[in-house]
């Protein structure tokens, strides 16, 4: 990357980040995408309603999240010096809640009191049944059968908050699908009902809009890692399944090019085994779910089974951002494989008594290799995107031990 | 004149409304596509839609996912559907062939590579169910140089400016999306259906047919008479399940309601031609 980028021109008008993006949809949704782009060009300039999004996430999520510096991981490395972002201290546990919270309300100035939402390892579906309770609105979570069952407390607690969660039995039986059957239920219902989409994916404006609302992790992360050591980290690391948190963490950061930005993708059973869900180490540029982006597909442009132990990560696409973001060479994407995540998520559940979300694992996997490489004056965030209640089933059954 | 536009001047020089069923290619396994396209034309088909199986068919009802599903398990692609294409055209030089799908199998395929080996297997329209007009640019670029049209959805929900564009872009006939929803889905309203289909036609001189939520003949005759055509789908894409391992049976019912809805569209037209005459 020679000449300086723009960063505040992307996405064009039309949603495209250079190539990516873009808006593939049915003809039936694109007046309902228009209204949606109008009202979230309009709001995020309005000052009320940013005040009342800022209200929010202070008051009913608990931000800002703090920055803590694992002193002991940091030591036991012997490399840079660790820095979590706290996301899984917010309401409900993980960094979706920013984006609910926004989403929502923009729903509720466009006067549709439905919302739905897709969700993977339920995280985004406990974000949304949580916002919608509290503001009175109908809520129907599509969920895939698979992940249903591997991710049983968040769908319980999406039951008690009042959502109706709808099991997926298309497909492959997870978050693709539940993204195509959600989409479904927006055609059908497009006069009142407003689609909360998790993750910076999807037609344009959602990976625009999404990475707005989520872009308050990087904000406060860039101005606590200023005060606190009195410069910018050298390295900024996050899982990447859609790539909601990690791009939140990144975009305040993209115009800092001595930053790093390194993305972690689920590489399952090994990028050479077949089964991973990592498009960005492993895939191609094609079109799915209403952007172009790069996707796992076969040679005849079917989309293909993905496999990850996290049900969050496990998606056959990314968000467009992050596809330009690797083709300039601004950020990089690595792989970690289902065993490392496990290792991973034990060492920061042991050392620094924080029990992570398997799909945040990935991302600590990934740091134990490259904190040692570097210098103790050096210093790295992690986004610690989501705490790891959800998962204890999972992996009580990995090392079988029946809860 | 491409064959879309003959067959259309045809139909409407006969004062038809054209029938145009939808099929999934290679469902339920693909030696029972191209014999059921030849079926269909012989049971009152003007033009065909040979759907293209896709593994995450965004904007179809389960009907149709259902069919991609065991389309693709006996390992129909895009290739594949342009070699039935290729073989029905060795006995039927006339009837108009849409392919109808999701755009990543052929941008797969790339999209220039695609429309040469389309035109030489004899496809004359192709219709991206997720590509709306402003991302169509490359496609309909390479599908009209090969002399295939382009053809393009409108919905109740198109603003009037985006008909206006959309009706720029498209070739062939503009493809009214009778409701919103799926495929496959419920209910159609028919007197609201003909004003609509009126405002377009004030934007446009092409044909238009109407599609979602055609389910028998009394349906497609009431959409025949505001309409130049009346695509079905799901309704007879829904036989495969009544007739599971039977492809024989399932050929005869999916004549059979072809047959039925050609029957009763062109009676309802016969009853209005004093009127419109």
């Amino acid at each position: 990357m020679k000449q300086a980028v723009d960063w505040a021109a992307f996405p064009d008008a039309r949603g495209h980040f250079g190539p990516y993006g873009g808006r593939f949809v049915a003809e039936t949704l694109m007046g309902a995408l228009e209204e949606l782009q109008g009202a979230y060009e309009r709001y995020m300039l309005d000052p009320e309603f940013l005040a009342e999004i800022d209200a929010d996430l202070a008051h009913f999520v608990g931000r800002p999240s703090p920055l803590y510096h694992a002193e002991r991981l940091s030591r036991e490395l012997g490399g840079a010096q660790i820095y979590l972002k706290r996301e899984d201290l917010n309401h409900t546990g993980a960094h979706k809640v920013n984006n609910t919270i926004g989403q929502a309300l923009l729903a509720k100035r466009l006067g549709k009191n439905r919302i739905i939402a897709e969700t993977g390892a339920g995280q985004h579906g406990v974000a949304t049944a949580t916002v919608a309770a509290r503001l009175g609105m109908e809520c129907v979570v599509y969920m895939g059968a698979e992940d249903i069952q591997r991710q049983s407390p968040n769908v319980y607690r999406m039951r008690l908050l009042g959502a109706d969660v709808v099991a997926v039995n298309s497909g492959s039986r997870t978050l693709k699908d539940a993204l195509n059957e959600a989409m479904r239920d927006w055609v059908t219902n497009v006069d009142d009902t407003f689609y909360i989409i998790g993750t910076v994916a999807g037609p344009h404006p959602y990976p625009a809009m999404v990475r707005d609302f989520q872009s308050v992790i990087g904000r406060e992360a860039r101005a606590q890692h200023l005060e606190m050591t009195g410069r910018l980290p050298d390295a900024l690391v996050a899982c990447v399944g859609g790539g909601s948190n990690a791009i939140g963490l990144f975009h305040p950061f993209l115009a800092d090019e001595s930053v790093a930005l390194i993305g972690v993708e689920a590489g399952g059973e090994g990028i050479a085994s077949g089964h991973h869900s990592a498009p960005l180490c492993a895939g191609r540029p094609g079109v799915l779910h209403g952007n172009r982006t790069y996707l796992m597909e076969d040679d005849d442009g079917q989309i293909i089974p993905t496999h990850s132990i996290s049900a969050g990560l496990d998606y056959p696409g990314v968000g467009p951002e992050h596809a330009w973001l690797k083709d300039i060479g601004r950020a990089q994407y690595v792989s970690v494989t289902d065993d490392d995540a496990l290792r991973g998520f034990h060492r920061m559940t042991r050392t620094e008594g924080i029990i992570p979300a398997l799909e945040t694992s990935h991302a600590i996997a990934h740091v134990l290799e490259i904190a040692p490489t570097m210098k103790p004056n050096q210093s790295l965030i992690i986004n610690l995107s989501g705490r790891g209640d959800k998962d204890l089933n999972t992996i009580a059954r990995l090392e079988g031990i029946q809860l | 004149m491409s064959r879309i536009a003959k067959r259309f001047s045809e139909t409407q020089e006969a004062g038809r409304s054209a029938l145009i069923p939808y099929v999934t290619a290679g469902d339920p396994d693909p030696g029972v596509t191209v014999p059921l396209m030849h079926d269909l034309v012989a049971a009152g088909a003007d033009l065909l839609e040979l759907g293209v199986p896709f593994s995450d068919p965004m904007a179809d009802g389960p009907v149709i996912q259902l069919a991609c599903e065991r389309a693709l398990a006996h390992g129909t692609s895009l290739r594949g559907v342009l070699d039935m294409v290729r073989e029905f055209r060795r006995e039927d030089a006339d009837t108009p062939v849409i392919l109808m799908g999701y755009l990543n199998p052929v941008e797969r395929m790339g999209a220039e590579h695609f429309a040469k080996a389309a035109a030489q297997a004899g496809v004359d329209g192709v219709l991206m169910v997720d590509l709306p007009p402003e991302e169509s640019a490359e496609l309909t670029g390479v599908l009209e140089s090969a002399g295939i049209d382009p053809i393009f959805l409108l919905a109740p929900t198109t603003s009037s400016l985006r008909m206006r564009h959309v009706a720029d872009a498209a070739r062939g006939f503009i493809y009214y999306v009778s409701l919103k929803g799926v495929t496959g889905s419920q209910t159609l309203d028919a007197g609201e259906l003909g004003a609509r289909l009126d405002s377009i036609r004030g934007l446009t001189a092409l044909p238009l047919g109407v599609g979602f939520g055609i389910r028998d003949a009394a349906t497609a005759a009431q959409v025949a008479r505001v309409a130049d055509a009346v695509v079905v789908g799901s309704a007879i894409v829904r036989l495969v399940e009544q007739y599971p391992d039977q492809p024989e049976q399932f050929r005869i019912a999916a004549a059979e309601i072809v047959r039925g809805m050609r029957t009763a569209m062109d009676a309802a037209r016969m009853a209005e031609a004093p009127a419109t005459a």
